[in-house]
């Protein structure tokens, strides 16, 4: 069935679909139609849950915990603030090998306040141990928060679907839904083994520990993180067979013979394939990557396509104070290890913050700068500031 | 591509119309994409939404510079919003309006414009107030005739699948916008 939806509520169907148990959201703009649209859909029977109102998004991911704990298939969703206000217990979640699903629609830190879009929210989250799902497009939203869930439960580990605010949570388009039984076998209901709160079978998890075994615990999160790369791929694989759609961790389009490649994550990539498209026509010998996970994230793949290009422009919606743009720093890293002629020259951009619109001229403008300069002028440059 | 850009205040319904919009160019079997360029949500404040039409999926997510036409549900915007900036030369302007075209000479100079009275028309089917009327199905009566991006049979098909309120209303209100538009004309 196809229907023009929000992205947000793509998300709402990717969770109905998975036949999620337990929801606990607090609302927040831009995310609050996602939270809105599935009490709808209980309230229309069209899926089976709990729904936990709760007075902060901090509570909100502990009882996710909780309800994953116990066994059930947790959900939530926020955005900005509210992620911000869930970091601790985003850790916990990790720590607690808890496969919560959580809908982040990127939304720029206050102050001053804003409800626009930029990945600030959930680039900070970079080290709570939860895997990253970045989306291009509606369909990609709804596709991904029905992975998530198998992903984050094959490996008891959280998962974030993340999308742009507006730019995908209020922007409406036409998505095929897929069939509720070919997803149900796709994914079948969350097997917890014998590790949860079984009140028949009391026990507890996660008290203290000494540090004799502590370490061991965030060795087995790293080591399953690891792991998470080859179970992604298989869970693309299995999707594509199943509703026919393909997604991959990296992504290249025309960068085979290009002599520069524009990284870029979210809509930036939607918007980027038009601009490939048009400067192609052109004769220019440009690509584009597209990352789709933060975490894990895909070092092998990245340096296996990135290797032996002369110049990589990365876009980051992003930024760390005192440092640079997250990709950007996250690909230095990875490209590091290759040998000084494989080793691409790094043209890192910051642009589109608070929902700045990174267009077409904008992405055209990236390449002309990348291709002109021999060297890059500085670590990172901004895009479109009016410097006072 | 066919760009349109949608110009209205907060109550008017300006966001709801290009979802509509979108619900029925995709009913006619074509692609589509709308998107609220949001400031603050409130009531008065102005409002820009938007709407691409393509035959092949629409990848561009970003706010439309360029539009191809416009569509204004209150032309007292223009006073704090350049509505022209960007209007594409042969593009049409479609005016929620008692006014005849002919009397926006000033504002809209080179342009062509069509004016309806989507207003008084929501307030005769008792959509929003006499005050505050929701003038969005309306207007979208006169896109269709005007614009011809979407047929009469799938703009009613989509106001009957996105509005859930008035719906019978709503579809005789864009019926009665379809049937009482103006012409165009080029000033």
């Amino acid at each position: 069935m196809r229907k023009v939806l929000t992205g947000n509520v793509a998300v709402a169907y990717g969770a109905m679909l998975s036949d999620v148990q337990v929801v606990a959201a607090y609302p927040i703009t831009p995310q609050t139609t996602i939270i809105e649209e599935l009490a709808t859909m209980q309230a229309d029977g069209l899926v089976d849950m709990d729904y936990i109102r709760v007075e902060s998004e901090h509570s909100a991911m502990a009882a996710c915990i909780g309800a994953s704990m116990g066994g059930a298939r947790a959900f939530t969703a926020t955005c900005g603030q509210g992620l911000f206000l869930m970091h601790e217990m985003l850790h916990y979640a990790t720590g607690a090998r808890t496969p919560v699903v959580l809908a982040n629609v990127n939304r720029a830190a206050a102050a001053p306040w804003t409800i626009w879009s930029d990945q600030t929210d959930s680039v900070s989250q970079r080290e709570t141990g939860w895997i990253q799902l970045y989306c291009e497009g509606n369909q990609e939203v709804l596709d991904t928060t029905i992975m998530a869930f198998k992903i984050a439960e094959s490996l008891r580990l959280p998962a974030m679907v993340v999308l742009d605010a507006f730019f995908l949570s209020h922007t409406s388009e036409p998505i095929d839904i897929p069939d509720r039984e070919q997803v149900r076998d796709f994914l079948p209901p969350f097997d917890p083994g014998d590790l949860w709160l079984d009140p028949n079978n009391p026990r507890t998890f996660g008290g203290i520990t000494m540090n004799d075994a502590y370490m061991e615990f965030r060795w087995q999160i790293q080591r399953d993180m690891e792991k998470a790369k080859a179970v992604i791929t298989e869970v693309h694989e299995e999707f594509a067979r199943v509703f026919g759609r393909k997604y991959h961790q990296v992504e290249a389009y025309q960068a085979e013979d290009a002599d520069v490649v524009i990284v870029v994550s979210g809509t930036v990539a939607s918007t980027s394939r038009d601009a490939i498209d048009l400067l192609r026509e052109k004769g220019q010998q440009v690509g584009m990557v597209k990352l789709k996970t933060l975490r894990p994230f895909p070092r092998e793949e990245i340096i296996e396509t990135l290797k032996g290009k002369k110049k990589v422009a990365i876009i980051d919606r992003n930024f760390s104070p005192g440092a640079t743009g997250i990709w950007a720093q996250e690909i230095r890293n990875a490209l590091y290890e290759l040998p000084e002629g494989d080793r691409p020259l790094i043209y890192g951009y910051i642009a589109g913050l608070g929902g700045r619109d990174i267009s077409v001229k904008v992405i055209e403008s990236i390449y002309q700068k990348t291709l002109k300069d021999n060297r890059p002028d500085d670590v990172d440059m901004w895009i479109g500031v009016n410097y006072v | 591509m066919i760009e349109i850009r949608f110009h209205g205040r907060g109550g008017q319904g300006a966001v709801v119309a290009t979802k509509i919009l979108a619900t029925s160019v995709f009913l006619d079997g074509r692609y589509s994409q709308s998107f609220p360029a949001f400031g603050v949500e409130r009531r008065g404040a102005p409002v820009t939404a938007f709407l691409r039409v393509d035959e092949k999926p629409i990848r561009i997510r970003t706010e439309i510079y360029e539009p191809d036409h416009l569509v204004v549900l209150d032309p007292l915007l223009v006073e704090q919003v350049p509505l022209a900036n960007g209007l594409k030369k042969d593009g049409i302007i479609i005016i929620n309006s008692n006014k005849k075209p002919v009397e926006f000479s000033d504002m809209f100079k080179g342009f062509r414009v069509a004016t309806v009275p989507a207003g008084k028309i929501a307030v005769k089917y008792h959509l929003g107030s006499p005050q505050s009327p929701i003038v969005n199905t309306a207007i979208l009566g006169a896109v269709a005739k005007v614009l011809g991006v979407v047929t009469p049979e799938s703009l009613i098909e989509g106001i009957k699948t996105d509005v859930p309120a008035y719906t019978e209303n709503n579809a005789a209100a864009a019926q009665e916008a379809y049937e009482t538009v103006s012409n165009v004309v080029q000033l």
